[in-house]
């Protein structure tokens, strides 16, 4: 039986099977089931702020409105003695997973204000989550604030939320960066603990007959996983920290390459979210029997073994890698 | 102490000055009274609160007639309203500015200065719209006031005050989430450092006055009685000025010109298909279309907006739309409903909203010429478009409810179809509010001097009191029946056969008949014979009248169910309008047997366990009801033929509309669309039932809706009713959702088998085609 076991951010995992944060992690029963399924850790869904705050808001304002302003009706709605809001029923319903199950949970944090990353990140950690991942879930619009700007911000958030927490740290990226080694480098200096790459954008898409842009949210396919895997081979071994790979696992083969690719563990979502949470015990399961035959003992005994500086050809990932994927194309095609 | 605050409803003053009681009230040792009045509109509503402080036991069951402290918390009320009047020399005024306390002297009107000078008062700006705006509150501008009022006042040591201001908050909202606190507590830190004394002039030098209450050509009545009860000043009418039978005047609501719409709708002639879609859902009716004419734009002002027609009916005529801007609320459905994209911009619509100040008196002049541009003569055209049908003059106009009510487009509709023959009951409730209050009402006239004719009688008892409208105008006519042969002599006997066997059905066969009643009123002016006097008192009556019976669900579901199902089983010729917004809306959002399974309301705070009463199925039970559910923002089409077939069944008709409401808990400006995803969720599933069709060999029941394709969530957790639940008892409101759910698909499954059970029997028509 060959050895699944790896460790991500410090936690020794039984497998590199990781939930990630999804609408799975929501329920009570249905992160039982991954754990039973085999997870080896849970990303719990992510603490948005911004979300958090909008929805005190608009109960506010709807509670308010019309009220006090009429003889007849002082206002429109029985207000609750208790509403289930804010951080408090994300940290409430984190120590709640914690209780469930005894396979790593991890928390995942979006922010808005640099104040609010720090004091949520600390009550993260004290709802119990053995780690923390934070999800830097931002689309810049304005022309005026410069990557380098924005960069420096990141790496500011990460410094500060390091400093306040002893729970191991990761961060969720997304490609979109001009020299992704370089602020790697820097998100690793500052005290991450781990990269998770890549955060999937959802791109909206338009309605022609309605003239209306219109939120798509798809799942990921297997074709998303070459991203992630391009990119944790060029940085594995040059970037000492622990990668993780998420977009695109659907099949025990994926996992198998972000392990060459040197990732630690998968990250899997929309594969579960398609085709149920006991795909984890098939994947489990093909995993182990691919290790067997092709006489693997470990999942560590190949974690980077195809990674850049790996290969015989390391210009395979880079610009060379382009013009033969064109060239192949082209001989083939025409 | 005695302080009067003026508010709008929606700036949260009164509830403000309820918590200033309550701090002073328990934190000091002074005692504290507060009276609140309020007028009678649901959109713009001014509020005044009238507080006393001190270390008495206070005895005053009076408004307070000498104020030490006025605040008006609207720049806007200064143009319209004295509140000054109130005001004790020395004493202190308090007003929201957007003016600083450098400039602001010169935007006061004439009279206010004179009263800042005479009465030497203590004079504070404040802008608390900006310190609102910066904290993330938006208009409520209740904490900043209330801040101020503290900090002036002395009531309390300023630092004491504040710490109990954010107590109280943090009481009240610290349920709502901590950004809700936050947001308050910027706006109180804030204020301070915009509140300034401003130094009163010597000298009046103001050029504005305030605008008149109403304009100087509205008829004797509305300056003698309304305009004193529109200026707050209703008290101090003798009674004997009031009519003695309760009757009013209608087509009042035209001369209160509320000016609350921030921002009004503009028309992009470009772009416009003439589709007459946001004048069909705009609940407040100013939005209108005319066809005329050219040569009447011979005196047109230079703005107005004319270009060519595009009806069949009317080839070489030209076509305006336009809208009232002083009675305009800006609620912006016009500009949702509005079909037509700017194929370069799509954001720019046909008809998109713009600031009202600066175009208010251009349009205001437009919109009094366009008043003066003929109606449509009804005879020549189908009513059975959206585009026709919004040709109609509208005989309910500007009435108080909210801004983007989902009720009053439906009531509209109803004046504008069967115009000023309708005759009206209306079950007490939001509809019998802004349909009937003091001061002005919306019921109105067209050119001819006719309308609808409208009155309220109980919750309990509307259905009768509309049957009775039937029955004596249906006895009236036939008592005009029977006595018309005995005036042959005089009328001669083609005008009594006329009279008699006159086909009353279109529009023009009701215009003949009007002509020849007045005919016989003529004929018989000069008779002294008692039957004639008899006769010209029921001559009105031969012309065909529609009674609709017009009330909420509270009435319909609930209160008066049994006099609804009395009336509707009766077999008479009343049409019945149900204006259902699941809730007793007009006392606040209590749950009737209308409201939805999952959906929070008063008296079902924990979620209403069990689903709503199909009020409409029991109504086809007879067998001989034309029932209809609609939703104009689901369809317009189906609608507007429901109200048609409604109206031209000879026998009871029963409308069920959805109307969106604050009481929902949604944006109004996105109620159409609540509507649309109510109907596409199968939550609201759109039917007629018309037993007319089952003597034509064909199938009643038309299930005008498709399959539910969208999930009940989509459309119930854009509602504050469905979703407060889920963020309260999560469990709870999964449960109901579920149960709601299937609620929706066993519906469904029943309207279908229904369909099939009503199709007829093709073996029984085709026995009868043999015959035939």
């Amino acid at each position: 039986m060959p050895d699944l076991t790896t460790s991500y951010l410090g936690l020794s995992l039984k497998n590199p099977l990781v939930a990630s944060a999804s609408p799975l992690s929501k329920k009570i029963d249905s992160v039982q089931r991954l754990e039973e399924a085999g997870a080896s850790a849970i990303v719990m869904y992510s603490l948005f702020e911004e979300q958090i705050n909008h929805e005190s808001r608009e109960l506010d304002h709807f509670l308010n409105r019309g009220s006090h302003s009429y003889a007849e009706a002082i206002s429109y709605f029985p207000d609750m003695t208790y509403y289930n809001m804010g951080v408090s029923a994300y940290l409430k319903h984190l120590e709640m997973v914690k209780r469930m199950v005894s396979i790593p949970v991890i928390g995942s944090l979006n922010g808005v204000s640099p104040g609010t990353w720090v004091e949520y990140a600390k009550q993260i950690e004290d709802a119990g989550a053995d780690a923390l991942e934070l999800n830097i879930y931002y689309l810049p619009t304005d022309p005026i604030l410069s990557s380098a700007a924005l960069e420096e911000s990141y790496v500011e958030l990460v410094r500060n939320v390091r400093s306040e927490i002893k729970i191991p740290l990761a961060l969720k990226l997304s490609p979109f960066f001009t020299s992704l080694p370089a602020i790697a480098r820097r998100f690793v200096q500052a005290g991450a603990d781990g990269l998770v790459l890549f955060n999937r954008f959802y791109q909206p898409d338009f309605d022609l007959e309605n003239l209306e842009v219109v939120p798509n949210l798809e799942l990921s396919n297997s074709s998303d996983l070459r991203l992630p895997l391009r990119w944790i081979a060029i940085l594995y071994g040059r970037i000492e920290t622990d990668f993780a790979l998420t977009s695109g696992v659907h099949s025990h083969q994926d996992v198998i390459k972000a392990m060459m690719a040197g990732a630690k563990v998968v990250m899997l979502a929309s594969e579960l979210l398609a085709h149920g949470i006991g795909r984890l015990t098939e994947l489990r399961r093909d995993l182990e029997n691919w290790l067997e035959e092709n006489e693997y003992s470990s999942i560590r005994q190949m974690q980077g073994s195809m990674s850049q500086k790996s290969v015989a050809e390391p210009a395979a990932f880079e610009r060379a890698n382009y013009l033969r994927a064109l060239n192949t194309f082209d001989a083939y095609h025409y | 102490m005695r302080a009067i605050f003026w508010g709008l409803g929606s700036d949260g003053t009164v509830g403000a000055n309820k918590n200033s009681i309550k701090i002073i009230g328990e934190e000091t040792k002074n005692y504290a009274q507060g009276y609140f009045v309020y007028d009678s509109k649901k959109s713009g509503s001014v509020t005044t609160s009238h507080l006393r402080f001190g270390p008495n036991p206070i005895h005053a069951p009076y408004l307070i007639e000498q104020a030490s402290f006025i605040a008006c918390h609207q720049f806007s009320f200064l143009e319209r309203v004295n509140v000054l009047k109130s005001a004790m020399p020395g004493g202190v005024f308090l007003l929201n500015s957007p003016y600083g306390p450098e400039e602001v002297w010169q935007y006061l009107p004439c009279e206010v200065q004179q009263d800042l000078i005479n009465k030497q008062l203590h004079f504070y700006v404040v802008d608390a719209l900006k310190v609102a705006k910066e904290s993330g509150m938006g208009g409520r501008i209740n904490t900043v006031m209330q801040t101020c009022f503290f900090a002036i006042s002395g009531v309390l040591p300023r630092d004491q005050a504040i710490a109990h201001i954010k107590e109280s908050i943090k009481k009240s909202y610290g349920k709502r989430g901590d950004a809700v606190v936050k947001q308050n507590w910027q706006a109180i830190d804030q204020t301070l450092a915009n509140l300034y004394e401003v130094k009163v002039s010597k000298e009046v030098t103001a050029v504005l006055t305030r605008r008149p209450t109403v304009p100087a050509q509205a008829p004797s009545f509305i300056h003698r009685v309304l305009a004193p009860m529109i200026a707050g000043d209703g008290d101090m009418l003798p009674v004997s000025a009031l009519p003695v039978d309760g009757t009013y005047p209608s087509g009042t609501t035209q001369w209160e010109k509320r000016n609350i719409g921030l921002e009004v709708p503009a028309w992009e002639t470009d772009l416009c298909i003439q589709c007459g879609k946001c004048a069909f859902v705009c609940p407040h009716a100013v939005i209108r279309q005319k066809v005329y004419d050219p040569a009447y734009l011979q005196d047109a002002p230079a703005t107005f907006l004319s270009v060519p027609a595009h009806y069949k009916e009317f080839p070489g005529m030209q076509y305006s739309l336009q809208v009232s801007p002083e009675d305009c609320t800006g609620c912006g459905l016009c500009v949702e409903a509005c079909p037509a994209k700017d194929k370069s911009m799509v954001s720019r619509k046909a008809i998109n909203m713009v600031e009202q100040p600066p175009v208010r008196e251009r349009e205001k002049t437009n919109w009094e010429f366009f008043l003066t541009l003929p109606e449509v003569d009804r005879t020549q055209l189908h009513l059975t478009t959206i585009k026709n049908s919004q040709l109609m003059e509208p005989l309910f106009e500007f009435s108080g409810a909210c801004s983007g009510c989902g009720e009053t487009p439906y009531v509209k509709l109803v004046s504008q179809l069967f115009g000023d023959r309708t005759v009206v009951a209306n079950a007490t409730g939001c509809s019998s509010i802004y349909g009937g209050n003091l001061p002005t009402t919306p019921w109105s006239i067209n050119q001819e001097g006719r309308g609808p004719a409208w009155s309220n009688s109980l919750f309990e008892d509307n259905a009768e009191f509309g049957l009775g409208m039937r029955v004596s105008l249906d006895q009236k006519m036939a008592y005009a029946q029977e006595v018309l042969p005995h005036f042959v002599a005089q009328l001669g006997e083609e005008l009594v056969q006329a009279l008699l066997t006159a086909d009353q059905s279109s529009e023009a066969g009701i215009k003949a008949q009007r002509e020849r009643v007045a005919e016989l009123k003529e004929k018989l002016a000069w008779s002294d014979a008692p039957l004639a006097y008899d006769l010209l008192s029921v001559a009105d009556a031969l012309v065909r009248k529609s009674v609709w019976i017009i009330g909420g669900d509270g009435w319909a579901y609930d209160i008066g169910y049994g006099g609804l199902d009395h009336v509707l089983a009766s077999g008479r010729n009343v049409k019945v309008l149900i204006l259902d917004t699941e809730v007793y809306s007009n006392t606040g959002g209590q749950a009737s047997k209308s409201t939805p399974r999952a959906a929070v309301a008063k008296f079902a705070a924990s979620g209403k366990g069990l689903a709503k009463k199909d009020l409409g199925m029991l109504a086809m039970s007879y067998g001989y009801v034309y029932v209809a559910r609609v939703a104009m923002g689901a369809s317009d089409q189906q609608t507007l033929n429901a109200f048609l077939e409604a109206e031209a069944y000879d026998g009871p008709a029963l409308i069920i509309a959805y109307s969106h409401c604050i009481a929902h808990g949604i944006e109004m400006r996105k109620g159409l669309e609540q509507q649309k995803l109510a109907v596409q969720s199968g939550l609201w599933p759109l039917y007629r039932y018309n037993p007319a069709l089952i003597d034509q060999g064909k199938n009643p029941l038309i299930l005008d809706s498709k399959e539910p394709s969208v999930p009940l969530e989509t459309y119930a957790y854009n509602e504050t009713r469905y979703r407060m639940l889920l963020q309260s008892d999560e469990g709870r409101a999964k449960q109901l959702m579920q149960e709601a759910k299937q609620d929706v698909v066993s519906h469904w499954k029943h309207y279908q088998q229904m369909v099939a059970l009503f199709e007829p029997d093709e073996a029984a028509q085709d026995k009868e085609n043999t015959h035939a």
